[in-house]
């Protein structure tokens, strides 16, 4: 049987010459996809930065836009209104989101569940300008003008889905022998849920919550038919407001040299504010054992 | 009997369409130690979580029959499951200690969210429960030390004192030593012996000779059904049953 042993280490041995190759070929296109991807970030961050950040001056954060034909100015109105809209617009997103998640882990069950959870991953694909577009019939037209009120009520409509359905997959890593054990202890349910299980998973929640705000942050299609656009600043909701992306597409397409060059140094500020957000949330959630590994 | 803590009478349970459990009668005397065996999904954690009211929380899992709590019925319609978990505490097969707490914040876990919050009382009960569940010497320095730092035996006996914080007049036991070493095993049966003059015990075990050596009655259940209940003794030298003696002269199972 000795010849068959051979056989095997020829076998065995030829196996993993080729395996060897394999892995090394297979690494090698891993690598270069990443490689393709990373640098592609980094060009569109390189270049946002050459074009943008020589224009980034005292005047531009803290100045309003010039009328036409004019020099100078800036895109404080603009920044105060993606705050301000932004921050609305979470004001319901965030909790809506955080509590439709919470219902399809721990209590969705049936049909009525498998709806939400259907319609939330619908709508968490459907192109933001046709969550615009929904909000226009819906607030815009009825009160007769474009609002920021309109325009934070389309960012919530983004947040609610990709917020829910993160909270419920976050949720469903935490292990059912958990909620058994509080349930155990004679704690109610929803205390259980509140205190043991989404206490948890904070850090997971926290992070897809800011993710969620720096998405619609760059929003400008949905704030096209809502919000608008307005050259003065504005805190009133009910009136329309300026706000960064749609400054900037309004600059990038103008026919001036000075306003394109103002559209560079709001997408540098809009790309720093969405960095600064990511970078901010990993720093600031450290991963807890409950709900990133059992 | 008048000193029974429990009796279940005709305790039926259901996951979906599957029947685990067939019409189960039992007593259990006050400070005793009952042991459940029988081989694996026979119904013996079903039971048990009956007797807590946690075999409702599965989805699709019902249950119907009467289990008498001191006299009261934990079924009947206007019962608070909460309220019964409170006084039917219970330790699982798993150590699960709440991964985000600190050793001191297990223990009181159960307090905390019932809204104790006094620091006084809370330390107090704190030490009184890991005394009980022999851990206060391996663990008084290191309170504030995550829960799941510890090993897997002393996890185990937090989890038991996590459940003696609570006071509970039973406690349920569901495998509490499968997942554990010999000398960590030891130290759980000879707690439970220790525990038998506070409180009641019910404890699911796969292991015969700890069944022998810790309780007082032993229940036998097979595919849903009691078979035999009785004393330890005489369960595991006379069993009156055939069954019984094929299981314990492992003849099957
Ligand atoms: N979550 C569940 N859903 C559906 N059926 C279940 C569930 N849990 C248990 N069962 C079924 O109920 C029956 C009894 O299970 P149970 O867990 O009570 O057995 P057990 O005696 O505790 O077994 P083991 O010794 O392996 O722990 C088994 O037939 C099992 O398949
Ligand atoms: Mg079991």
């Amino acid at each position: 049987m000795s010849s068959l042993r051979g056989q095997i280490r020829d076998f065995t041995h030829l196996r993993y010459k080729r395996r060897k190759l394999l892995s090394l070929f297979i690494s090698f296109l891993l690598s270069l996809s990443a490689l393709a991807a990373a640098s592609c970030l980094i060009s569109v961050f390189g270049y946002v930065i050459w074009k943008g950040l020589p224009h980034v001056n005292l005047d531009f954060l803290l100045s309003l836009p010039k009328p036409v034909g004019e020099t100078g100015g800036g895109m404080f109105n603009a920044f105060l209104g993606t705050l301000l809209m932004v921050f609305l617009g979470s004001v319901v997103g965030i909790p809506w989101g955080i509590l439709t998640g919470v219902y399809l882990s721990e209590y969705g069950r049936g049909k009525f569940a498998f709806l939400v959870r259907f319609s939330a991953d619908m709508l968490a694909s459907v192109p933001s300008i046709v969550v615009g577009l929904f909000i226009y019939v819906l607030i815009v037209k009825p009160m007769r003008g474009f609002s920021a009120l309109a325009g934070a009520a389309s960012l919530a409509l983004i947040m609610i889905p990709i917020i829910a359905r993160n909270t419920e997959e976050l949720l469903k890593l935490v292990p059912n022998h958990l909620r058994e054990a509080g349930l155990a202890l004679g704690i109610p349910r929803w205390k259980v849920i509140l205190r043991i299980v989404l206490r948890g998973s904070l850090g997971g929640i926290t992070t897809g919550v800011m993710l969620a705000i720096a998405r619609v942050a760059g929003e400008t299609a949905p704030l096209l038919f809502t919000a608008l656009n307005n050259r003065f600043l504005n805190l009133n909701p009910t009136q329309p407001m300026a706000s960064l992306p749609v400054q900037i597409y309004t600059y990038a397409i103008a026919p001036f040299d000075e306003w394109n060059q103002q559209a560079w140094a709001g997408a540098f500020v809009l790309v720093i504010f969405v960095f600064v957000l990511n970078l901010g949330t990993r720093w600031l959630v450290k991963p807890t054992a409950l709900g990133t590994r059992d | 009997m008048p000193d029974d803590i429990l009796s279940v009478e005709g305790l039926c349970a259901w996951f979906g369409e599957h029947q685990a459990l067939k019409s189960i009668d039992l007593n259990v005397a006050s400070h005793s130690v009952t042991a459940l065996i029988g081989p694996s999904g026979c119904g013996k954690s079903t039971f048990v979580r009956c007797l807590n009211r946690l075999h409702e929380e599965v989805p699709g899992a019902s249950a119907s029959g009467k289990v008498l709590l001191q006299g009261k019925n934990i079924y009947d319609a206007n019962v608070d499951p909460v309220l019964i978990r409170r006084k039917v505490g219970m330790v699982f097969q798993k150590p699960n200690p709440f991964p985000a707490l600190s050793v001191f914040d297990n223990v009181v876990a159960g307090l905390k969210l019932a809204g104790i919050r006094r620091k006084s009382v809370l330390k107090e009960v704190a030490e009184k429960s890991l005394r009980q569940a022999a851990l206060w010497e391996e663990v008084k320095d290191k309170l504030d030390k995550a829960g799941t730092s510890l090993s897997g035996g002393q996890q185990q006996r937090l989890c038991i004192a996590r459940a003696l914080a609570v006071e509970p007049p039973i406690l349920l036991m569901d495998e509490p030593t499968s997942a554990l070493d010999p000398i960590s095993t030891a130290k759980i049966e000879e707690l439970v012996v220790q525990l038998k003059k506070d409180i009641t015990i019910i404890m699911v075990t796969h292991n015969m000779q700890q069944a022998a050596r810790i309780s007082d009655r032993t229940a036998f259940f097979l595919l849903g059904e009691l078979i035999e209940f009785g004393d330890t003794s005489s369960l595991f030298t006379v069993p009156k049953e055939k069954k019984t003696e094929q299981y314990i002269t492992g003849k099957f199972g």
